[in-house]
């Protein structure tokens, strides 16, 4: 098998995989968790702020979502097509409610009526929750596993999705979103809309301390194998301890105000979670509950010659993005002010 | 069965309905490009007003472009799971190539181009345009070179047997560079540039008829202009070279895109005409053995029609493929005729004296959309029973796993979403288009005095 650098390319390719919707977390993250809040945001003028904080960048930070679901058709088709169509009803909502949310940003701003920007506002609140329950719901049921069949299908329909890890992921995720959107959003404040987002953003964290602990302890109790791998690999103890300090730092740092540290900290929590569902996952792709019918890095990649043209088209496509996501962010820093080019 | 009809159904739906929006975006892109360009090399301030303005119309279409685009990709996964499996190792590497290069290109610099207007120079502005006109550009790229690589498969081997067989790439340039795909870009970007132009000739034709922003709605009906008559020339060129492709590559496909059925005889070519598919017969008005000389320069060369092919391996619905591709072409030959007579009056300095031609481009803007829709249409349907040209049939590339009931509930709820989506896109471009580039009533100054107007958020 090729390697490159002591790593075979499906490996290499997982790990961009990783990155990419690494990315999209906690890029994308900050935004769905911005919308999350707007709602709590009672004053036309704050919502508005609220609104073109992420104005010049929601869409690029989507895109990352879309690279990712290119990148696991391109370097794994076979789960791409078979955790697709395993959940096709949660997708299908995660699809519609990406339509309705990015029409609600658009559309909100273009009629000055009071009930049309309470109808948009609505909306985007509303799918900005529900993007990140089904892509939490997603999350939980591959890593919980699901009953595959020897061609790695499922079959078993949409209730069983609705269990209560999956569940409690999706609203751990959605917590994890709530609290850094309003971390964000409070960098990006003045003022009075500053003092209200310092008691949002105290409780958001509040609550996601909560569900991040629910979790973890509905983790060792119910899904042993997602912890198999810690106490094969002792060394492996460091993610879980770092996302405790990492975890702890937020809360050291909403509690002194320093919010641009704090957002920091909320980007390294959502980063350090991902990389622990990478190595509690790898090397598969889908769980399945007989072992010998799961997906893995292998049986559902590309040819390695795919694999090393992606590999190609990864090393010239992520540094050119890198460089004018950065010019973006760096042209749209600091404090928000409406003008006339606004939403 | 009924699955795979709902699931084509859907499929035809959604991508239809998105298809409304990129070439716009695409034709927009360039346009936008050109009156910006305009606006730096004379510092015009009505050419500055003018990009602003449809700038903020861009963005509309864009975002609903995006959003109804993001179906598409995960619609191959979900209902397609078997066409995924086969195709991935090749369309993958596209639709990546196209999220890393086009669509972040794109969406990045769309924010600068909205909201950067106080922040950046106007340099680095136009940059920016030039980042997003390429950007969606760039995005045809790819999604065309993987639909032509199912039209005519290059550069693999197929792996594996029955169910489990899947295309691996062995060429990776021979893959792109199959033999459709670069007729089919340009001629798919040249329609994009049509639907873009002919939206900007039709909206300021509507100003001109009504004698609002007369200042702003000459100079951007002239650059839309140029950008059509250029385009629509253009496109007879790859319209041909298509055609003489698929008589290559997919001699099935242009027989039923006349009606052929002889399994070896002298080709006609319709002007108007409706076949008769039980009868294997075609009505209509035809010029005798045009078709033989298309492809072959000569009256009399046979080309192979529909009875040469097994029955289960020609397109079913020849009348449908047949009229669609007459449309395409009867849409295509008009707005040659339209934008060579408007160029010819603008030569002798009429362009503008007719409010009858004016009306024409109002509505106009209809038929480059009709014609990419129809386009797309005989293309696709003239590839069945084919998923893949000649290797995966479209029956055989659903997802077994999903259950024509979950299959109903997404198509319900496409079809009320996007009826909605649809009515408020009218709605909100009508409103801006109305609104105009800036308010007539508080600032009738003619934006050649500059700083006088600045539209409200």
């Amino acid at each position: 098998m090729d390697t490159l650098m002591g790593l075979d390319y499906a490996t290499w390719w997982f790990l961009i995989l990783g990155a990419v919707f690494t990315g999209y977390a906690i890029l994308d993250g900050f935004d769905l968790g911005v919308g999350m809040i707007h709602l709590f945001l009672r004053k036309e003028e704050s919502r508005r702020i609220a609104l073109n904080a992420i104005g010049p960048v929601w869409d690029g930070n989507e895109v990352w979502i879309v690279i990712g679901g290119g990148a696991l058709f391109a370097g794994f088709p076979v789960a791409y097509a078979s955790i697709l169509s395993a959940m096709y009803v949660p997708f299908m909502l995660f699809l519609m409610s990406l339509i309705f949310r990015a029409v609600s940003i658009e559309f909100r701003s273009k009629e000055p009526m009071a009930w049309w920007r309470r109808m948009w506002d609505i909306v985007f609140a509303l799918s900005s929750y529900s993007i990140a329950f089904w892509l939490g719901l997603i999350l939980g049921n591959v890593l919980q596993g699901l009953p595959l069949d020897v061609r790695h299908e499922y079959s078993g329909g949409t209730l069983p999705l609705f269990n209560p890890f999956a569940l409690l992921t999706a609203l751990t995720t959605i917590a994890a979103f709530a609290m850094h959107g309003s971390l964000f959003l409070i960098m990006k404040t003045e003022n009075r809309l500053y003092a209200r987002m310092t008691f949002l953003t105290r409780n958001m964290t509040i609550f996601f301390v909560l569900c991040f602990v629910l979790l973890t302890i509905y983790t060792l109790l119910y899904i042993p194998h997602l912890t198999a791998r810690l106490r094969l690999y002792p060394g492996l103890f460091m993610l879980p301890v770092l996302v405790v300090i990492s975890i702890a730092a937020i809360t050291r740092f909403v509690a002194r105000r320093q919010y641009r540290y704090g957002f920091v900290a909320s980007c390294l929590t959502l980063a350090l979670l991902l990389i622990q569902v990478a190595t509690e996952l790898y090397p598969h792709l889908l769980l399945s509950t007989d072992p010998a019918h799961s997906l893995t890095l292998y049986n559902a990649a590309s040819s390695p010659r795919t694999l090393a043209n992606l590999l190609i088209v990864a090393a010239i496509g992520v540094p050119l993005v890198g460089i004018y996501t950065t010019f973006v962010f760096v042209t749209f820093r600091g404090k928000v002010h409406l003008d006339e080019n606004s939403y | 069965m009924e699955t795979e009809w709902l699931a084509r159904l859907q499929f035809a739906f959604t991508i239809a309905f998105h298809y409304i929006y990129p070439p716009l975006s695409i034709g927009l892109g360039v346009l936008l490009v050109m009156m910006e360009g305009m606006y730096l090399r004379t510092r015009e301030v009505r050419y500055q007003v003018m990009t602003k303005f449809w700038v903020k119309i861009f963005a509309l279409i864009f975002g609903i472009g995006v959003a109804t685009g993001i179906i598409m990709e995960f619609e191959f996964g979900t209902n397609w799971a078997v066409y995924s499996r086969y195709v991935g190792d090749i369309f993958g590497s596209a639709l990546a190539a196209e999220g890393i290069f086009a669509f972040a290109l794109e969406s990045g610099f769309l924010g600068i181009l909205l909201f950067g207007w106080n922040r950046v120079s106007p340099v680095v502005h136009f940059i920016s345009t030039i980042g997003v006109a390429l950007g969606s550009m760039f995005s045809a790229v790819w999604i065309v070179v993987a639909n032509s690589w199912q039209q005519t498969p290059a550069g693999y081997h197929i792996v594996g047997t029955g169910m489990d067989a899947r295309a691996e790439i062995t060429d990776f340039w021979a893959m792109v560079f199959n033999p459709s795909s670069m007729d089919r870009l340009s001629h798919v970007l040249i329609g994009a540039l049509l639907a873009g132009a002919f939206l900007v000739l039709s909206v300021n034709a509507w100003y001109l008829l009504h004698k609002r922003y007369e200042e702003i709605a000459r100079p951007a009906f002239k650059l839309a202009l140029v950008l059509a008559t250029v385009a629509a020339l253009l496109q007879l060129v790859t319209g041909h070279s298509s055609a003489e492709g698929v008589a290559e590559y997919q001699p099935a496909k242009l027989a039923a895109y006349e009606g052929h059925y002889d399994s070896l005889a002298v080709a006609d070519m319709y002007i108007l005409g409706w076949v008769d598919q039980d009868a294997e017969k075609v009505y209509g008005l035809a010029i005798p053995g045009f078709l033989s000389f298309l492809i072959h320069q000569d009256l009399t060369t046979p080309v192979p029609g529909l009875r040469a092919f097994p029955a289960d391996e020609r397109p079913g619905a020849v009348n449908f493929v047949f009229q669609t591709y007459h449309l395409m072409v009867a849409i295509g030959m008009a707005l040659i005729g339209l934008t060579l007579f408007s160029v010819f009056l603008w030569w002798r300095g009429k362009l503008f004296a007719y409010p009858w031609l004016l009306r024409v481009y109002a509505i106009a803007v209809l038929l480059p959309q009709i014609a990419n829709q129809v386009g797309w249409y005989s293309a696709e349907v003239g590839r069945q029973p084919w998923v893949v040209y000649g290797l995966l049939r479209t029956s055989d590339a659903l997802s077994r796993t999903v259950s024509a009931e979950q299959v109903w509930f997404s198509l319900i709820m496409f079809t009320v979403v996007y009826s909605l989506l649809f009515v408020l896109f009218i709605y909100l471009l009508n409103q801006k288009i109305q609104h105009g580039p800036y308010h007539e009533d508080t600032h009738p100054q003619r934006p050649r005095q500059s700083g006088m107007f600045q539209q409200s958020a």
